[in-house]
């Protein structure tokens, strides 16, 4: 209990996000975005491709950030981030850290060369997947970050997504970059201490965060930390760190996971799925989870 | 000091002297001398800059912006596909008003591939917002690159140096290098009215609703219309430090000339020894090289074609299902003058086939000859 409160007050008062933006209710992503930036301060640089975040910051003139934002092109969180670095560098500042926040669209899709050569170069930038699961801001169409069993727009509940979610992380790990975590909104005291950790290592880190999106996962706006906490608790979406792309530590031991039935009957998104489908999905879990064990060392 | 040096490391020296700090780059041929030289340089010491081996150009120009937003100098050089890959990002930098210089090298569009001279890939970003300078000898593509860099800057619009594939990015010629002191007396470091700063923090770029977007354009068009003012004002001033004046045409024996080539590129060097050879013919010749195209140099065009009798407008580059590009260029800017010439409209050159004088001495044949032009495209040595 005593330790519980400790942590509560790991998490900074001060707040670089106005109220006024425009996300909808319930929306993981804004959530994800006042916690980094508590962990990483007001000596940022954001760059922002098309994701919602380009739209939840507020249209021009507005801005509900208090820290500067470079809204680049789709591909190109990634690229505009090392070039904010390099000039940086250049004109005499080494002490901003500089943040590149894209979707799982612009993460694991159309922006992963990017990212891949920004990686590959270990160019010094905090890159950040707020992951939603789906091209949620053009209304609910499958990525590659898209769950197997899930309804999206361009998935229908005849023909629901059958593949797998891409495994960025694996992705990731295999360029060696210095730092790779994985964080939820449900978990603040973990997350923010992630992003305080990632803005002292040199190098490029990897943050990826399950953001949960009521209006595109079907779910009840009040359930978005619950489900995130689920996702965890289920062994889903495990809160771990990779570092040197050797070195993985899981941060929440999990002891009895919740079975992911808890976890998808709360989405519609989910709701076609029949018990045999369920039980697959169940089998994929308890496969990754354990992989993930034997990579800690568990 | 003189130097003989390729094309493409004059555009290499042009960003040395102009202190670009930093460069994004991807290789493609013909454009690699360009980033090799200037890796050499930043690694040796001799140019202080970041260079930024991106994995695609599409990432270099990404790079280059933000590096631009954040007030640094910043420089890049393509060529064809790469330029079209580029091409969304293109927008982003006219539009974002970051100041950013390219070189690119004219090389044809694939398919089939090709690796040799026209001018289909840059005249495809004529809409981006981008100036762009058409250069036919490699001192004019080093001068040209520190005068963008002052233009640009001052305008905060984005500046491309066209060099064509090999007749000039991989010929050698004598050029003289300016001296680093005059070169910062013409060009002061970059100091943008705004940049990406903790200390000032803004959103760039973000949601623009109808109520705003249009001011925006609005604002690029009306500052791209200073151009041609910016680029003879800079150009006089560089000719008082270097000797050499930059304008936004060049001019060649027009003044008493029956017939004018409009030419552009090296093909505007080849037309001028063409000139040369009609008059000793007796034919009143004269070549008008266009090399500020965006913005077009609509009064000088006009100034000059005016008092002409004949224009033949050569293009190496088409707009399939028009004309040459050149061609409806000039054409447009002469429209509803009170006196305009008869012009015809040639291409040739294509994919890097040779312009020689002996296709000047063709289109001087067919536009002596005719007292209208009866195909809206003659084509010079193409196999029909």
């Amino acid at each position: 209990m005593s330790k519980e409160r400790k942590m509560t007050l790991t998490i900074p008062r001060e707040e670089y996000m106005s109220p006024g933006h425009l996300a909808c209710q319930g929306c993981g992503a804004s959530l994800a975005m006042r916690l980094a930036l508590k962990g990483l301060g007001q000596r940022t640089i954001v760059c922002i491709p098309a994701c919602c975040w380009a739209v939840i910051d507020g249209p021009f003139p507005h801005s509900s950030l208090d820290i500067p934002i470079y809204h680049c092109a789709f591909e190109t969180a990634a690229s505009s981030a090392s070039g904010v670095r390099a000039g940086l560098d250049m004109v005499g500042d080494t002490e901003t850290t500089v943040l590149a926040w894209a979707g799982d669209g612009g993460t694991f899709d159309i922006g992963l060369q990017a990212l891949s050569g920004a990686a590959e170069r270990n160019d010094d930038i905090i890159y950040t997947c707020y992951d939603n699961e789906a091209y949620m801001n053009t209304g609910i169409q499958r990525s590659s970050a898209t769950p197997i069993g899930a309804w999206t727009t361009t998935t229908p509940v005849k023909h629901y997504k059958k593949e797998r979610k891409k495994d960025i992380i694996g992705i990731m790990a295999a360029h060696g970059i210095p730092y790779i975590a994985t964080a939820s909104v449900a978990y603040p005291e973990d997350m923010v201490k992630k992003f305080k950790k990632a803005r002292e290592i040199k190098g490029t880190r990897f943050i990826h965060v399950f953001a949960p999106c009521p209006a595109g996962w079907k779910s009840r706006p009040e359930d978005t930390v619950k489900l995130a906490r689920l996702a965890v608790q289920s062994g889903y979406f495990p809160l771990y760190e990779i570092e040197d792309g050797e070195r993985w530590t899981l941060n929440l031991k999990v002891k009895e996971r919740k079975p992911i039935a808890e976890y998808l009957k709360l989405q519609g998104r989910f709701r076609h799925l029949k018990e045999d489908e369920i039980a697959l999905i169940q089998q994929e879990v308890d496969a990754r989870w354990a992989r993930i064990l034997k990579n800690c060392g568990l | 000091m003189k130097k003989v040096i390729m094309g493409n490391h004059a555009l290499s020296y042009g960003a040395m002297l102009s202190r670009a700090q930093v460069i994004a780059a991807y290789p493609i041929t013909p454009q690699t001398q360009v980033v090799e030289l200037l890796s050499e340089m930043c690694a040796d010491g001799t140019l202080n800059a970041k260079f930024i081996k991106v994995e695609s150009e599409h990432s270099a120009m990404a790079a280059c912006l933000g590096a631009s937003l954040a007030g640094a100098r910043t420089f890049t050089a393509t060529s064809a596909q790469g330029l079209a890959l580029m091409h969304e990002m293109l927008h982003w930098a006219a539009g974002g008003r970051m100041p950013v210089v390219m070189g690119n090298i004219n090389r044809a569009m694939a398919p089939g591939w090709s690796i040799w001279t026209d001018q289909n890939d840059s005249l495809s970003e004529r809409d981006t917002g981008w100036i762009q300078f058409y250069c036919s000898s490699n001192q004019e593509v080093l001068d040209t690159v520190i005068q963008a860099f002052k233009v640009s800057e001052k305008l905060m619009i984005p500046s491309m140096i066209i060099l064509d594939a090999f007749a000039l990015s991989h010929t050698y010629e004598v050029v003289e290098i300016p001296e680093q002191a005059r070169v910062d007396q013409f060009l002061p470091p970059f100091n943008p009215p705004w940049r990406l700063t903790p200390d000032d923090p803004h959103a760039f770029g973000g949601l623009t609703s109808p109520d705003h977007y249009m001011e925006l354009r609005f604002k690029l068009q009306k500052d791209m219309e200073k151009v041609p003012a910016l680029v003879e004002e800079t150009g006089k001033e560089y000719e008082k430090l270097f000797g050499r004046y930059l304008g936004q045409v060049e001019e060649y024996l027009c003044a008493d000339a029956e017939l004018v080539f409009v030419t552009s590129g090296t093909a505007g060097y080849t037309a001028r020894v063409a000139v040369d050879e009609l008059r000793q013919k007796g034919i009143k010749a004269g070549n008008l090289r266009i090399k500020l195209f965006r913005p077009f140099p609509f009064e000088r065009v006009r100034a000059i074609l005016s008092r002409v009798p004949k224009v033949a407008v050569l293009d190496r580059n088409i707009s399939y299902g028009h004309h040459g590009i050149f061609y409806q260029e000039v054409k447009s800017a002469l429209y509803g003058q009170p006196s305009s010439p008869l012009v015809f409209g040639f291409i040739a050159g294509l994919g890097g086939r040779d312009i020689t004088r002996d296709s000047f001495q063709e289109i001087a044949d067919y536009t002596l000859r005719k007292n209208k032009a009866e195909e809206e495209i003659v084509w010079i040595g193409v196999k029909k």
